[in-house]
């Protein structure tokens, strides 16, 4: 299946795959990240039974360094 | 730093917050996470700010909060934000992952000046205090959109002194001095604009609570030289302001008795 997963194509074997196994797949750091699925913040505690289905688009952010400003206008 | 004095009794709140540092920095433009770390560490400050991005996928990368002292608070912000819905979901997001309900709120209205837009401001402000958040948004220095932060219930309001990044100091120091007179009660953080330490200097003696920084720090050439630099001119605006300043007088005002001078 694919996901789009910040804003690029992904293609995951498994389909559906939990939230959970889908972050573990991207080999990403689970701590002080938050995750959207298809706009929609899912909690941590809900990974584990969320779903991530063909199509989805999935938004998974964390922190950088930054004062003020940065980034274009969309 | 405090003189012993003033160290126990000034405290700067936010938010029922209570915190011994009126500078905030950031953590961005540093040449390495030693330089931040060593500038953090120099200027004393209790609460730094971090920005919301996507986690870049093609690479394992270390988790940037590390490199924080836990000590510090951490203080999300919107930065990049150009819409109040994106700069919602930016906090949402941003508490999600830190567990805090703390965020400092930026709208930029224009990419060239990156100046606020306070309606989006506003707008996105009044959502994200319905919805629990600790708002501190940043915004033009003008008093009227201050007070209507200030009624959306922000729990402090940020003017910028001059553009994000200039270092030009602070442009308008009438508007933050009316800011201070007609708010007595709101918690005033200057920021954006500062250059150089006598700029933070002038944002405290005009009676901000507190300033919030990073360019002027991370570009520096000597950055924790710098910081030292913010932090003992903070201290020295914060007692000036305290202090109540003597009159302006056009002439001169002997300092030594009329009387007695030998002729």
């Amino acid at each position: 299946m694919q996901v789009q997963i910040n804003g690029e194509p992904r293609e995951f074997a498994d389909t559906p795959l939990r939230l959970k196994e889908l972050i573990e797949q991207l080999s990403l750091a689970p701590q002080r990240i938050a995750v959207e699925v298809n706009r929609e913040i899912v909690r941590r505690a809900d990974w584990e039974q969320t779903e991530v289905r063909d199509g989805d688009s999935v938004e998974i952010v964390h922190f950088v360094g930054g004062g003020n400003a940065g980034g274009k206008r969309p | 730093m405090s003189t012993p004095a003033t160290a126990l009794t000034d405290q700067f709140k936010v938010a029922g917050k209570a915190f011994n540092s009126r500078l905030i920095i950031g953590t961005g433009k540093y040449r390495s996470y030693d330089e931040m770390k060593a500038a953090h560490r120099a200027s004393g400050a209790e609460m730094v700010t971090v920005a919301v991005r996507r986690v870049p996928l093609d690479h394992s990368s270390e988790s940037f909060l590390d490199h924080l002292h836990p000590s510090l608070q951490i203080l999300p912000n919107t930065a990049g934000c150009y819409s109040a819905e994106e700069a919602v979901r930016t906090a949402r997001l941003a508490r999600e992952a830190l567990e805090t309900d703390w965020i400092k709120l930026e709208v930029i209205g224009d990419q060239t000046t990156l100046f606020p837009d306070n309606e989006q401001t506003l707008d996105a402000a009044r959502t994200l205090v319905k919805e629990g958040f600790i708002v501190l948004p940043y915004f033009t220095d003008d008093l009227i959109v201050a007070k209507k932060l200030l009624d959306a219930g922000c729990a402090a309001v940020m003017p910028l002194a001059a553009p994000i990044g200039s270092g030009l100091g602070v442009q308008n120091p009438t508007n933050l001095r009316i800011m201070r007179e007609q708010l007595p009660d709101a918690t005033i953080i200057v920021d954006a604009g500062v250059g150089t330490a006598s700029d933070a200097t002038i944002a405290m003696e005009l009676g901000a609570d507190a300033v919030l920084m990073n360019t002027a720090i991370a570009e520096a050439q000597d950055a924790a030289k710098m910081a030292e630099a913010m932090k003992l001119a903070i201290a020295a605006g914060r007692l000036a302001y305290l202090s109540g300043r003597m009159g302006r007088r056009l002439y001169a005002s002997a300092s030594s008795p009329i009387g007695g001078v030998v002729r």
